[in-house]
């Protein structure tokens, strides 16, 4: 008896000094909503990891949950990593918002940061990036380089990010041509490289000649290059399959944000943030531009150092779909107006799906 | 080319993925398996497939690559249900969950690279003829395979001795067993041949719908291929018109999403007011039409039990132990 009591304390002893050697060290851990694989948006989040990675080496450890659906099921996502002595978490989807910060309540010594949503606690920050100011150059860019004047927009939900993009694009391409069109194809998945294609060649075959996407895959820029037809990347750059399609791409670059708050965690001053990184911050990065004549470039060049010098593209006079005024003339859009929005600017000939 | 050859084209590259995958699970049904793993055994060749062609250059090696790895994956279906007679439908959906994960660990490589291309054909002079041309002679040659696929079982079902005997075995195992039938040796090969079926029709995403390796990329894709063979009442050719109307109103929703009909005012007033109709539904309506048309027709047959009687496999998804 005496025996196994020891061997019970020996190893309790062991479990308690290995723990206490992890808490040594910080441990950074990542939920992601879709594969690393899908070259996408989650593929951006985890290239942030592996920078977190090269810049602290031994001084951090690191670890990812991937494929973890939205909603309750999260849940245990977070609190699996929390228990794996995990002392600062990243959920980088809208959808965990709610499960996450049920955790954060659950673990107040753990610290939280979540990706594009809108609550907080005493341990959790939000993060999100400003993904529209990219899209503004890239609409610009269409407009000089449409010979038919019209683009093509492939897009996944009716949610106030996509189309805030699709805003924020259709402002930039009317800055050059007051008259641009764009036509507008509801996928109604962010995720289906077969469906994005076949939108694409839906949408070049009804007169378009550029294409831009919110949703994950490549699909639609492969199908630009095959028709010798032009368009954007998204989330990563896309150039390897379309080198002769590709004018740029709106590139998420988390690793200067999860290195700061990673430092911070290190340093012992960590505190939830409620940020919205834009270009400025290098977050939000274009791809080279590519494909276009000089012209274009130094214009797209310059729109982008505007962007970056505090300029955004929601600058008055805007107005809505339906014509009344949104913004006067130099009025700046309030973030929260953006965060939330449900209408389209004028010239845009959709109906918004509720 | 104009917009209805255009449109057309899209139909049949959309379409044909469902129809292979759609003709190898309706063998495998016949038989009397249910095998749920499809999407599983889709994405494994999706990823054989881009694999095999990336390594060695040739889209033919990839699809062959496909095949076989798509019967190989189905093997380990067809030992846990037919010879350890564990449950269809649960392994079936553990199948397609293994596919999914083992699929991504593999590919992980792939990610990001452009694949191989599977070429269209090009008969000189046939294939430039106007209208039918390019979609007659002009496509990627999986789409003839996907049509001679459906001439073969269809023939192989109901005008060969091998065929009958395969549908007696799905119909009542137990009396094919008395006649001296080997029933768990033929759902084998079914199953096999539906595994292949499956490897090529992921094939045909990551060589010719869209040349890539991503996760998931079947999208749910062999689902469809599974409600298309119930929604074909286990008929082959049921299940080729099923697949295109399926294609068919996919490609078509993103039409009517894209179109102006501002630009549209010559076409004759019902054809206009069609259009404007169809633009005023919710595309998350149309984009769901295809499931909500199994859903009636499952209701229809239902109706009518004479009628499913039939059709359907009566030993579908029933365990079959020999000695019993």
């Amino acid at each position: 008896m005496k025996k196994l009591l020891f061997a019970l304390t020996a190893a309790a002893a062991m479990v308690m000094a290995v723990n206490a050697q992890a808490a040594d060290k910080l441990k950074a851990c990542f939920v992601y909503v879709g594969p690393i694989g899908d070259f996408g948006y989650s593929y951006q989040h985890e290239q942030g990891r592996q920078d977190v990675i090269k810049h602290f080496g031994d001084k951090v450890e690191t670890t990812y949950l991937e494929n973890v659906s939205e909603g309750p099921d999260a849940e245990r996502a977070f609190e699996r990593l929390a228990r794996q002595n995990c002392n600062l978490i990243f959920g980088t989807s809208f959808g965990f918002m709610d499960s996450e910060l049920k955790v954060a309540k659950k673990f107040p010594k753990v610290m939280f940061e979540h990706a594009t949503g809108f609550k907080t606690a005493a341990n959790m920050g939000i993060y999100n990036a400003r993904f529209y100011e990219g899209r503004y150059v890239m609409g610009q860019i269409a407009a000089k380089m449409s010979k038919t004047g019209v683009a093509g927009y492939i897009v996944s939900f009716p949610i106030p990010e996509v189309v805030m993009g699709i805003n924020s694009f259709m402002l930039g391409a009317q800055s050059i041509n007051p008259d641009f069109k764009l036509k507008i194809v509801w996928v109604n998945s962010w995720f289906d490289p077969g469906k994005e294609a076949d939108a694409a060649k839906a949408l070049f075959d009804q007169g378009a000649d550029i294409i831009t996407q919110h949703t994950d895959s490549t699909a639609p820029l492969q199908v630009a290059e095959e028709r010798g037809k032009l368009g954007f990347g998204q989330s990563s750059d896309m150039i390897k399959f379309a080198p002769k399609a590709q004018l740029t791409s709106n590139t998420d670059n988390w690793g200067p944000y999860y290195i700061k708050r990673v430092q911070a965690a290190l340093d012992g001053t960590w505190k939830p943030d409620n940020v919205w990184l834009g270009i400025k911050d290098d977050v939000v990065k274009l791809a080279p531009f590519t494909n276009m004549p000089d012209d274009v470039k130094a214009m797209a060049e310059a729109t982008e150092k505007k962007i970056a010098g505090g300029w955004n593209p929601f600058t008055g006079p805007v107005y809505r779909q339906d014509g009344t005024e949104w913004l006067k003339d130099g009025e700046v859009s309030d973030d929260k107006t953006l965060l939330g929005m449900n209408f389209y600017v004028k010239g845009i000939d959709d109906k918004l799906p509720k | 080319m104009n917009i209805l050859e255009a449109v057309l084209i899209t139909i049949v590259t959309a379409s044909t993925p469902l129809l292979i995958a759609a003709m190898g699970e309706l063998v495998v049904e016949r038989s009397g398996v249910l095998n749920l793993g499809v999407e599983g055994m889709m994405v494994m060749g999706s990823v054989s497939g881009f694999a095999a062609a990336y390594m060695t250059g040739s889209p033919w090696l990839g699809a062959l690559a496909a095949i076989i790895v798509g019967a190989v994956f189905s093997l380990l279906f067809a030992f846990l249900t037919l010879t350890l007679v564990t449950n269809q439908v649960a392994t079936g959906l553990a199948l397609t969950l293994l596919g999914l994960g083992l699929s991504g660990m593999l590919g992980e490589p792939f990610v990001g690279h452009p694949g191989v291309r599977m070429d269209n054909i090009h008969i000189p002079g046939l294939s430039d003829l106007p209208l039918v041309g390019g979609l007659l002679f002009g496509e990627d040659p999986l789409f003839y395979i996907s049509i001679l696929l459906v001439i073969a079982v269809s023939w192989f079902l109901f005008k060969t001795r091998a065929g009958l005997t395969l549908r007696s075995v799905g119909d009542n195992h137990g009396s094919a067993h008395a006649l001296g039938i080997p029933v768990i040796g033929i759902r084998y090969l079914a199953v096999m041949f539906g595994g292949a079926c499956a490897g090529l029709a992921g094939a045909q995403l990551s060589l010719v719908y869209t040349p890539q390796w991503v996760e998931n990329m079947t999208a749910g894709r062999g689902w469809i291929a599974l409600a298309l063979v119930v929604f074909a009442s286990w008929r082959p050719w049921r299940v080729f018109a099923g697949a295109y109307l399926f294609g068919a109103l996919t490609i078509a929703q993103l039409h009517v999403q894209a179109i102006d009909l501002n630009s549209l005012g010559f076409l004759p007033g019902p054809f206009y007011w069609l259009l404007a109709a169809l633009k005023s539904v919710p595309t998350q309506f149309l984009s769901s039409l295809p499931y909500l048309a199994t859903i009636v027709v499952l209701v229809l047959i239902s109706r009518n039990r004479r009628l499913t009687m039939v059709n359907t496999p009566a030993s579908l998804g029933r365990a079959f132990v020999p000695d019993r």
